[in-house]
């Protein structure tokens, strides 16, 4: 099972906890861990990458392994500690600033 | 005994609040989805318990609502709003061409007739329909792709199409308005559409008369004349008698025309209300005081509603969508504010009261009358 951490305001969205698990088939890369983490939560459907273009929305980074994979290609296969559940794949806020 | 649910969206999230027809007594539920901008939230005519409401974030994006049961409960709805057939531009900031994005819904308009139907007005400026609920959104491209919108520009609150007034006597005559644009009228249900701008005077664009470029703030009709609108404009409010062909003043004595908010009495549609703001500039009240002011001859001739408001030290903004008023028969009249206060006046504006204060800013405030 895969592990995704979300946000605060995508929990409440979809009704979640900090964590959730996935189920991924085939490679693990960015785009197919969103594609199940939206085929399971409909709701999230636009607020992590853009309906149309499918791209990230600007403020929210990827993370994981405490590395920085926002700008990866969607489809770069996932740290295997990522694909293999032992570490989760962070999707992160921007934080405002100020 | 009537009831009075007012619907209110703030930067922070969504507020539904309940009085009988005294409205006196408040009960306040929310903050809804808490943490988003809440730009709007309407309810439908022909279902009252059906609610829509329209949630946003720079991070996230758009998120639509729907509620079934006047508020309590709430089930994100469809917010895929994708533009029909190739994606049109505007003009940017630097005058290049932009192509249209979509970025949020501003305003919601339930059908008259169907709960299912619901209009949304979005930025990029255009106009998307639904009609199974919210689930699915379709854009009617006419407005969009009108002779003059490659000529539109964003002003500094972005290019969005902000007010959807449907005709409750001519189920194919909608009119909206769109920031830095102007007005807008169609007569075939949204398939095509006319600028409607004659008569309007902006001298902050090269040509103040210009067909369309106007900054329209926000307009209101009452629904027993509908070829009367009223219009609060970036500066000036105005007035057409003929569905928009021509407009002239009604700013008459206020002391500034410059607002956003513009609605009309709901028995007396020659009554009228403004929040004149100081300047646009300074997007605060004048003079420190917090006033209404009603016009009871179609403009023209305003009297300054003080009674409750706060009359020295006070800066706040009223918005183009947040202010209603209800249909009960001693008017009732709503306004919310910058500062997060949400005032009542049940004699329809003589006198007022904060149903709540510090909210988040206010970002709009619609009223449903229910049996």
């Amino acid at each position: 099972m895969i592990r995704v951490v979300l946000p605060a305001n995508l929990r409440t969205l979809a009704g979640v906890g900090k964590e959730v698990e996935l189920q991924v088939s085939g490679p693990v890369s960015q785009r197919a861990l969103l594609d199940a983490l939206e085929a399971e939560y409909p709701m999230l459907c636009g607020t992590i990458r853009d309906q149309t273009t499918k791209r990230r929305r600007p403020l929210l980074r990827f993370f994981a392994c405490e590395e920085d994979h926002s700008d990866d290609s969607p489809d770069a296969p996932l740290p295997e500690d990522v694909a293999t559940g032992r570490e989760p794949y962070l999707i992160v806020g921007a934080i405002a600033g100020g | 005994m009537s009831k009075v649910r007012l619907l209110v969206g703030t930067h922070k999230g969504g507020f539904v609040m309940t009085s009988d027809e005294r409205r006196k007594e408040w009960k306040v539920e929310g903050p809804h989805f808490a943490g988003w901008d809440v730009y709007h939230i309407n309810g439908s005519p022909a279902d009252p318990d059906r609610l829509y409401a329209a949630q946003s974030r720079g991070w996230f994006g758009q998120v639509m609502q729907r509620s079934d049961d006047g508020g309590r409960t709430w089930q994100p709805a469809g917010n895929d709003f994708k533009y029909e057939g190739d994606v049109s531009t505007h003009k940017w900031y630097d005058n290049t061409d932009h192509p249209y994005e979509f970025m949020r819904a501003w305003h919601l308009e339930p059908s008259l007739t169907d709960p299912d139907t619901v209009y949304a007005g979005v930025e990029d400026a255009a106009l998307f329909r639904s009609t199974d609920g919210a689930k699915t959104w379709q854009e009617l491209p006419g407005i969009r792709t009108q002779e003059s919108a490659p000529s539109w520009a964003p002003g500094a609150g972005g290019l969005c199409l902000h007010t959807i007034i449907l005709d409750p006597q001519n189920k194919d005559r909608i009119f909206t308005a769109i920031s830095s644009a102007g007005a807008f009228r169609s007569d075939d249900a949204g398939k095509t559409w006319k600028p409607i701008n004659k008569g309007l005077h902006s001298q902050y664009i090269p040509d103040p008369d210009a067909e369309v470029g106007h900054c329209v703030h926000h307009m209101a009709m009452h629904p027993s004349r509908p070829n009367v609108l009223f219009m609060q404009k970036h500066w000036d409010v105005m007035r057409t008698d003929d569905a928009g062909e021509t407009w002239h003043e009604i700013s008459g004595d206020l002391p500034s025309d410059f607002g956003f908010v513009i609605d009309v009495h709901s028995h007396e549609p020659d009554t009228i209300y403004v929040i004149p703001i100081k300047s646009d500039s300074d997007h605060f009240v004048p003079d420190g005081k917090l006033r209404v002011y009603r016009s009871k001859s179609g403009g023209n001739e305003w009297e300054a509603l003080t009674k409750g408001l706060p009359q020295k030290d006070c800066y706040v903004n009223v918005l183009r969508d947040a202010m209603a008023v209800d249909s009960l028969e001693s008017c009732g009249v709503y306004f919310g504010t910058s500062g997060g206060e949400v005032y009542v006046s049940a004699d329809a504006g003589d006198s007022w009261n904060a149903i709540v204060t510090n909210l988040p800013q206010v970002l709009s405030v619609q009223v449903q009358t229910l049996p």
